[in-house]
């Protein structure tokens, strides 16, 4: 592309100046002087034949290393063994399979390189060279140009007089991505109240998850940290991990007197209380309990919740208070649910009013 | 017969009878005592508890009060169980030295015998957890794979996956677990100290305790191998990002630096 659309003050003043050609001092048309370029110094390899084969082997010595690398590499995996550990210094004991290739790739990557570094900065040529801006736009006869073939080639393809191919072939095209957007029905279907609810129902037992068993009011001492899960929930359960992700608690006794907030003695027996162990923020498991602040702090973002003040957020990004889950004991001394969270547990999400 | 009727009113018969009546008061006592075995025991036990609160006296009654019941300063010792003091003290973590966030471990000042006298001293002051005996954690019949996901179920959200610790709020943390006496581990696990909740028999069995006792053996112990080799304290993607941008990238940007220092030019400038 030729540049006869610029005017003649816009364009360097000389293109193919050679280096270090004299520079142009500021004048009426130009107000900034240009200082051109720097006169071009040759390297040793440019003017010493011996120094430049040097650089050639150094350059071949290196991708040579690249290879033995490699084949290293194939052998290390071939032949240690999997369980191998040696020492070695500041590492420790390492298993020595994973030293060996690590050590290998990394070598064979980097005298790549490094062999391509040095042959580009000793050998290729480092002339320096101008490479002016272009306009982008064509020029006016290859513009036209492709005017008449698009229109020839539209006129060859008799797309205009045969109307049915025309159309037909618009009609495929259009209903093709129908398939694409059919499939994004797979993202659905919305979770509906699933959000709302857990396993949590009323007469539900409090399973210990350490011992897989009903927790009795006497089995949590003050002080302690108990997780449990809804009774009939099965670790090996197709749905477990869903489930346990909404209905997991966290259990502690306080003093009865030591519980500030008064729905939360309400909801509470003989001072154990049973909070959701999901944060309101986005949701990270949060059981960083400490037994004599009552706090709880979310490991992930540092909410941090006051357990004994009806787990109102006293630190941190979350939004809403730790759900809690109304206990008591059945007929047979067990703690249970007297009904499902009164509100969603986890993050809140746009339904959740 | 006649014998015995004919001395009863000897003037010695009835500091006979006192004293038959006596030995077989304590004969019987000595036969259906609780704990009968160890008159020498129980003596030995009186004799440390003795020994006990003189050294509470003087080391730990000006925050636990005189009679462990408590102060501003410290919380009250009664019904804490020699499990408590076995920890607190074999750990070094009391007597604190000063207050704060948290009282952390240093050199223990105390030995053995005097933490087992403290120990007997609190026990006798209310019941509580006594300190375990060894078969309790140690390694024989200790499942790893369980001891694993008992852990990671309840402690590793403060400990760290393989115990290394890690922080909470204020200034508290919760140590690492690395090099800790089995013992200590147990006895914390079941008596909650500081801020830790306590995880007693109830909750968490005697044989969860010895199954994570012997996973952090396995995953922290002195002949633990670290395939990967420079394990950064182990605290995961925390110590290994920073060593990947502070060390890695300097790295590339050192060589970058240096070849583009390097001029390739015959003539130096």
């Amino acid at each position: 592309m030729s540049s006869q659309d610029i005017p003649e003050e816009n364009l360097p003043a000389e293109q193919d100046r050679p280096h270090g050609a004299a520079a142009r001092p500021a004048d009426e048309t130009n107000p900034f002087a240009d200082p051109g370029l720097p006169p071009h110094e040759p390297r040793v390899q440019d003017v010493d034949e011996r120094a430049a084969k040097r650089s050639e082997r150094t350059v071949a010595l290196l991708f040579t290393l690249s290879m033995l690398a490699t084949i290293a590499f194939i052998a290390a995996f071939v032949a240690i063994d999997v369980d191998k550990s040696v020492y070695i210094f500041p590492l420790g004991h390492i298993s020595a399979l994973n030293f060996a290739l690590g050590m290998t790739l990394g070598v064979a990557l980097f005298a790549i390189g490094a062999g391509a570094v040095h042959w580009a900065r000793t050998l290729m040529s480092d002339e320096e060279v101008a490479d002016e801006r272009h306009p982008i736009e064509a020029s006016p006869e290859v513009r036209a140009k492709v005017h008449a073939d698009f229109k020839q080639g539209a006129k060859e393809s008799v797309i205009g007089r045969r109307k049915l191919i025309r159309n037909t072939m618009l009609g495929a095209l259009t209903l093709v991505p129908l398939s694409g957007v059919v499939l994004l029905r797979d993202l659905g279907p919305l979770p509906g109240t699933k959000l709302r609810h857990t396993l949590w129902s009323k007469g539900k037992l409090l399973v210990n998850m350490n011992t897989n068993e009903p927790l009795r009011p006497s089995d949590v001492a003050v002080g302690s940290l108990t997780f449990a899960m809804p009774e009939g929930l099965e670790e090996h359960d197709e749905d477990f991990q869903n489930e346990i992700a909404k209905a997991a608690l966290m259990i502690i006794r306080l003093e009865p007197d030591s519980i500030k907030d008064k729905r939360e003695l309400e909801w509470s027996h003989e001072g154990i209380v049973a909070y959701s162990k999901i944060c309101t923020h986005v949701g990270c498991p949060i059981s960083l309990y400490e037994q004599q602040t009552h706090h709880a702090l979310c490991p992930c973002h540092q909410s941090t919740f006051d357990l004994a003040d009806g787990a109102r957020v006293i630190f941190g990004p979350a939004g809403h208070a730790l759900p809690q889950l109304r206990i008591g004991v059945n007929d047979e001394g067990y703690l249970e649910a007297l009904g499902d969270f009164e509100e969603p547990v986890g993050p809140a999400y746009w339904e959740r009013g | 017969m006649k014998k015995l009727s004919a001395r009863r009113r000897h003037p010695l018969a009835a500091l006979v009878v006192l004293l038959l009546a006596l030995a077989c008061t304590g004969g019987l006592y000595a036969a259906f005592a609780p704990a009968s075995k160890a008159q020498a025991d129980e003596s030995a036990q009186s004799l440390a508890i003795d020994e006990g609160k003189k050294l509470y006296a003087v080391g730990c009654a000006s925050c636990h009060g005189t009679g462990g019941q408590g102060t501003s300063d410290g919380p009250s010792l009664v019904g804490v169980g020699a499990a408590a003091v076995d920890f607190q003290v074999g750990t070094g973590r009391m007597p604190a030295q000063q207050p704060g966030a948290q009282v952390p471990k240093k050199k223990v000042i105390y030995s053995q015998a005097e933490i087992d006298q403290l120990a007997a001293y609190i026990a006798s002051l209310g019941a509580g957890p006594a300190i375990p005996s060894e078969e309790k954690y140690g390694p024989e019949g200790a499942d790893i794979a369980k001891g694993g996901e008992l852990f990671r179920t309840n402690c590793a959200q403060c400990h760290n996956f393989t115990g290394k610790g890690g922080a909470l709020t204020h200034g508290k943390y919760a140590p690492s677990l690395e090099g800790v006496d089995p013992k200590h581990i147990y006895e914390a696990m079941q008596t909650g100290p500081q801020n830790m909740p306590s995880f007693p028999d109830t909750t968490l069995s005697e044989q969860n305790k010895k199954d994570i006792i012997a996973y952090l053996d396995a995953v922290n112990g002195d002949d633990t191998e670290s395939p990967g080799g420079l394990s950064l304290g182990g605290l995961g993607p925390v110590s290994e990002g920073l060593f990947a941008w502070v060390f890695g990238l300097g790295a590339l940007i050192a060589v970058a630096v240096w070849v583009a220092a390097r001029t390739a030019k015959a003539k130096k400038s």
